[in-house]
């Protein structure tokens, strides 16, 4: 357990690192998302044909396919960055057709009778959607946003494998191969990391989703 | 379809014209991005035949080689996601059942081991299995397929295994009470009930759920490509525009491949469902809805 004691400034930066990573994709993928999921209900068919072309490409595209083709194709047309600003825009695209689809569910949940409704008191389309409908839908969709966004922050990992400097799963990498401590014990470590997100977040997602139940 | 349709009224004239306005609009902004897409890309040269030559012309002296690392890498990431997915039902299988069949106490340790691996990342399990079990001692090197495949397998297994129990949890607690009240009264043993009544009617709920899945264990084969244990499809496209320097058509075949499959088998997974929603009228609407929700849910688990 030294490499832990050790090294504990190193986890602690790269924890902070991961949540940073994440809280910035997560503003990302939520507006990104619900832009996407309005394109995909919008009465313009252009506007469907985008967000349906772009939920079918995205969700099944591994995102390790994305993060390759944001940090090593982009460059080739001479868009530069650094691995940090792809591996961020990659984990908000690829987030974002989840976040629709969640989206996407919510509303298709609200009875019908609350956009009849809605239409008969001669709301307009943006209206309906933004009045009635969407805090409504947001309401259905926190659990399965709740774990879009955990799968989110397990696949901020990703990144780290990536090559992304500084965040936990990188922590593993420089302290095991760079610094040669054993494997077990490190590893462990970053494990008990994410767990100590992931595990409060699914039992707090189980709250929110008996809370928020709908009957219907 | 016909849900959408719900959220606005049918337009009339004006709407109509403004609707096809913005359609109008909206079609030449996409037009217009795509255009300055791939002048860009032409700008930069990427599609010369330098590039594209190895990809898609046959007599170029490179082809063979390089369809031949990408049918390969393929071979290699099915072969991949096979066997996790088949380790993975069996594994699944046998929580899922022993969580539905042990009370309340016996289960603490199942539960816990669920929880354990369903909040950990699929790269970090898959990083282990490469580290720890050579540290322990376990020597996969002689396994058939290489230690690689078998790193990828045991990785994507530990992660996919509980995600399927749980599938399989919700799927037997779908199902009507009588079903396990009938069979009691006939006088089955719990395991007889589980293995003759129940679980045969919560696979077939759970088939969706089980394709949606398989979609998430192809597309997380290539995970194996970050971390370099094993050469699948993606490593492939790596070692080809490594050599050829050209990572946009690469990762393009590449990344069609993938979506291509992938979105077979998601549409596979909606018509499966769309089937099963329709001849499974007569057990009422609670479980019509309870299939839905299983199989929404786990469309979005990754």
């Amino acid at each position: 357990m030294d490499a832990i004691t050790e090294n504990f400034d190193l986890f602690l930066s790269g924890y902070w690192t991961s949540l940073k990573i994440c809280l910035i994709a997560l503003i990302g993928a939520l507006v990104l998302g619900t832009i996407i999921a309005g394109f995909r209900v919008s009465p313009v068919a252009p506007l469907r044909w985008l967000g349906t072309t772009w939920v079918n490409l995205i969700r099944n595209a591994p995102l390790t396919v994305l993060l390759f083709f944001f940090a090593f194709g982009l460059p080739e047309i001479g868009v530069r960055g650094s691995y940090y600003v792809f591996g961020v825009s990659a984990l908000v695209i690829y987030t974002s057709a989840f976040v629709c689809e969640a989206l996407r569910a919510g509303i298709n949940s609200v009875s019908s009778g609350q956009a009849e409704a809605a239409r008969a008191i001669g709301l307009p389309f943006m209206s309906t959607l933004r009045e009635v409908i969407l805090p409504q839908a947001f309401r259905t969709s926190i659990p399965p946003l709740g774990s879009v966004l955990i799968a989110m922050f397990k696949n901020s990992a990703v990144l780290g494998a990536f090559g992304v400097g500084g965040d936990l799963f990188s922590v593993s990498d420089t302290l095991t191969s760079a610094q040669g401590y054993a494997a077990t014990p490190v590893l462990l470590g970053v494990a008990v990391g994410y767990l100590l997100i992931t595990l409060p977040a699914g039992a707090l997602l189980g709250v929110l989703e008996r809370r928020t139940a709908i009957l219907r | 379809m016909s849900h959408d349709i719900v959220l606005y009224d049918l337009p009339g004239p004006r709407a109509k014209r403004r609707q096809t306005i913005l359609a109008i609009i909206v079609g030449l902004a996409a037009l217009a991005v795509i255009a300055v897409v791939l002048m860009r890309l032409n700008a930069q040269g990427q599609f010369s035949g330098d590039l594209w030559g190895p990809l898609v012309n046959p007599s170029n002296e490179d082809f063979a080689a390089v369809w031949g690392l990408i049918a390969d890498g393929f071979v290699n990431t099915m072969k991949a996601a096979v066997l996790a997915i088949g380790f993975s039902l069996a594994v699944g299988t046998a929580i899922g059942v022993s969580r539905l069949m042990l009370g309340k106490y016996g289960r603490i340790p199942i539960v816990g081991f669920i929880e354990l691996f369903r909040g950990l990342p699929v790269v970090i399990s898959i990083y282990f299995a490469s580290r720890v079990l050579p540290d322990l001692g376990l020597n996969l090197s002689g396994w058939p397929g290489g230690e690689g495949l078998w790193f990828v397998v045991i990785g994507l297994t530990v992660y996919n295994s509980v995600i399927l129990a749980e599938i399989l949890r919700s799927g037997v607690n779908a199902l009507p009470k009588g079903q396990r009240e009938a069979a009691s009264a006939i006088g089955l043993s719990n395991l007889a009930t589980m293995r003759l009544i129940l679980l045969p009617q919560a696979v077939r709920i759970m088939l969706p759920a089980l394709i949606s899945q398989l979609v998430v264990i192809l597309k997380d084969t290539s995970l194996a490509a970050v971390l370099g244990v094993y050469p699948e499809l993606l490593n492939s496209a790596k070692y080809i525009y490594l050599n050829l320097d050209n990572p946009i058509q690469a990762l393009f075949v590449v990344g069609t491949i993938f979506v291509a499959i992938n979105f077979g088998l998601s549409k596979l997974a909606t018509f499966v469902e769309d089937r099963m929603s329709h001849s499974r009228r007569s057990p009422g609407r609670e479980t019509d809805d309870q299939v839905r929700y299983l199989t929404d849910s786990s469309k979005i688990v990754q």
